[in-house]
């Protein structure tokens, strides 16, 4: 493929200009070569797009944007281990990105030939992703908004991961404690502390990025509508957010965490909340396209916030975006992402809906026959 | 039916069954000590026998020895009233090989894990703090991994050494030799300034 690059000088931009898959989910054998530009992937329900999404979505630490373990990953019929390799351009310098996993084994990564760990990746890229799975974020449990949360922290901070990680296996182990009813305040002592020191971690790097994307939503020019958002701790209440408070509320809690098998207090039992900001209405009790417009709206300004803080506007993957968009608000969505200068991975079941992106994307038609998918490039 | 003889086959599966060597590695390992009978594989297993024979546990630090106390335990040079605790005898051979520490070591075999079931009793804590008190151990120094179980284990160690008399420390965390800071994640660089030193 080949075209003028979208986002101007290589220095601030961020983009897959290669992508090889081998033995990806329905992708047998892959080899594409991109030019910066927003990228229009269509097809027919189940021929493949979300793979090639999730296959980017790989170039970021953690599981991709279907959570899914290294060996659910692999085609199923193989069984022999899946690959992805690719070319970022990243601020002005290419760098080869090589991932997947052997049967039985964990994800692995190499940049640039060398091997890395996982969270090397956020050095290179930052990837945010919007998915249909995500549709009822407001209405469902207050998981799925923790993680949608953590994930947009992860984007700003890398690091940030590896604190929720060091947190939760602290807390399994207290969890274990409080379970086995086992009273060994030095125990439980240690493993708080241990929570607390991450916990205020998770804390402040969430504080963070809350208070970038509020930023990045003052005053942009979107058309998109603005959300308020807030992080509140279980019952509504103000979670703790330094290391002593956390601690001190770990250990006050004991007997009540003994009584019900588990912690009760703590980041792990936070809750984001939104509020539309024009109406003063809950995300919640919102109508479904308004709950799908704050969310891309939120994500436009994860975006715009990366730009400044990374140095360029992140890898956009937008799954089956247009589902819950009119046709005004899909071409505004277009326009914003050509703006932003953000290679988006857009997918859609017919080009028709991208025609606002004629002549500025890339195009990709996707087929599937007998559990193969079938990528083509597409004038 | 397989080619190999049935008492190489058996070699070959335990040795599979060591750290670093899956099948693949095992057979060649196998192969290379066939090859070189006499020059490897007789020494070796002369070596393996009588390490079979002599190795055990020192009775006071848990180190590899082959009397009841380790040469290190043996020494009196050693006595310094310094006690290195660490996870394992690799950790203590780690140390040994920095020739930065002149003191005695504790070998605790593991660390605190509720969800493995090792708990204190498991790890002897409590034997280590009447070591501590019964050899007047001025300094406990906490050589422990930088993971969560390896701090939670030092934050109780210190803990049940309080009142021992002895001051209790542990290494520091931060820049490695020859790191640079770009390349560190925030939770090291955090470490790092925490454990800032005055030049």
């Amino acid at each position: 493929m080949s075209g003028p690059p979208a986002s101007g000088p290589g220095l601030s931009r961020l983009a897959v200009t290669s992508l090889a898959l081998a033995q990806v989910r329905s992708h047998r054998k892959l080899s594409l070569e991109f030019d910066g530009r927003p990228v229009a992937i269509y097809g027919p329900n189940g021929a493949g797009k979300t793979n090639l999404l999730e296959a980017v979505s790989l170039l970021s630490p953690g599981r991709g944007l279907r959570r899914a373990a290294p060996e659910e990953i692999g085609r199923r019929a193989a069984g022999v281990g899946w690959r992805v390799v690719a070319e970022i351009d990243s601020l002005g310098h290419a760098h080869e990105v090589e991932t997947g996993a052997e049967p039985g084994s964990p994800r692995t990564v190499r940049i640039d030939g060398k091997a890395a760990p996982q969270v090397a990746l956020g050095r290179l890229a930052r990837v945010v992703w919007l998915v249909p799975a995500m549709d009822r974020l407001w209405t469902e449990a207050a998981e799925g908004r923790r993680r949608f949360l953590d994930r947009m922290t992860m984007s700003f901070e890398p690091g940030h991961g590896d604190a929720v990680l060091a947190y939760e296996k602290a807390m399994r182990e207290r969890n274990r404690l409080l379970k086995d009813e086992v009273r060994d305040p030095a125990w439980y002592g240690a493993l708080e502390g241990r929570m607390a020191e991450a916990g205020a971690r998770i804390a402040a790097h969430r504080a963070a990025a809350l208070a970038r994307v509020a930023a990045a939503q003052a005053g942009a020019a979107t058309t998109f509508p603005a959300a308020d958002l807030a992080l509140t701790g279980p019952e509504g209440a103000e979670p703790a957010a330094t290391e002593s408070g956390l601690a001190e509320a770990l250990a006050a809690g004991r007997v009540r965490d003994m009584a019900a098998g588990r912690t009760l207090a703590g980041p792990h039992r936070a809750d984001l909340t939104a509020v539309y900001a024009a109406k003063g209405v809950p995300a919640a009790q919102c109508s479904t396209g308004e709950q799908k417009a704050l969310l891309l709206s939120l994500v436009l300004a994860n975006a715009r916030a990366l730009a400044q803080d990374f140095g360029a506007p992140p890898l956009l993957l937008l799954d089956e975006v247009a589902a819950h968009l009119d046709a005004g608000r899909r071409a505004a969505l277009y326009d914003e992402v050509c703006a932003l200068g953000a290679q988006a991975w857009l997918t859609g079941t017919g080009r028709e809906l991208f025609a606002g992106l004629e002549g500025r994307a890339q195009f990709l038609s996707v087929t599937e026959a007998g559990g193969d998918s079938a990528v083509k490039e597409e004038a | 039916m397989s080619q190999i003889p049935p008492q190489v086959e058996t070699l070959i599966d335990l040795m599979a069954r060591l750290p670093g060597l899956g099948p693949r590695s095992a057979r060649r390992v196998v192969l290379t000590l066939i090859q070189k009978r006499g020059k490897l594989m007789v020494p070796l297993a002369e070596a393996m026998a009588a390490v079979a024979r002599e190795a055990r546990e020192c009775v006071q630090c848990g180190n590899i020895a082959t009397a009841t106390l380790c040469p290190i335990c043996q020494s009196e040079k050693r006595a310094t009233g310094q006690l290195c605790v660490v996870e394992d005898v690799a950790d203590l051979w780690a140390m040994e090989r920095g020739r930065a520490f002149s003191g005695r070591y504790h070998v605790l075999g593991g660390t605190l894990s509720a969800l493995d079931s090792i708990g204190p009793e498991e790890l002897g804590i409590p034997r280590l703090a009447e070591r501590v008190r019964a050899e007047g151990i001025t300094e406990v120094i906490l050589a422990l991994a930088a993971t969560v179980d390896g701090q939670t284990t030092a934050h109780y160690i210190a803990d049940a050494l309080e009142g021992s008399g002895a001051s209790v420390t542990s290494l520091a965390q931060g820049v490695p030799v020859g790191g640079e800071l770009d390349y560190l994640d925030d939770g090291t660089i955090t470490a790092a300034l925490k454990a800032r030193k005055a030049l």
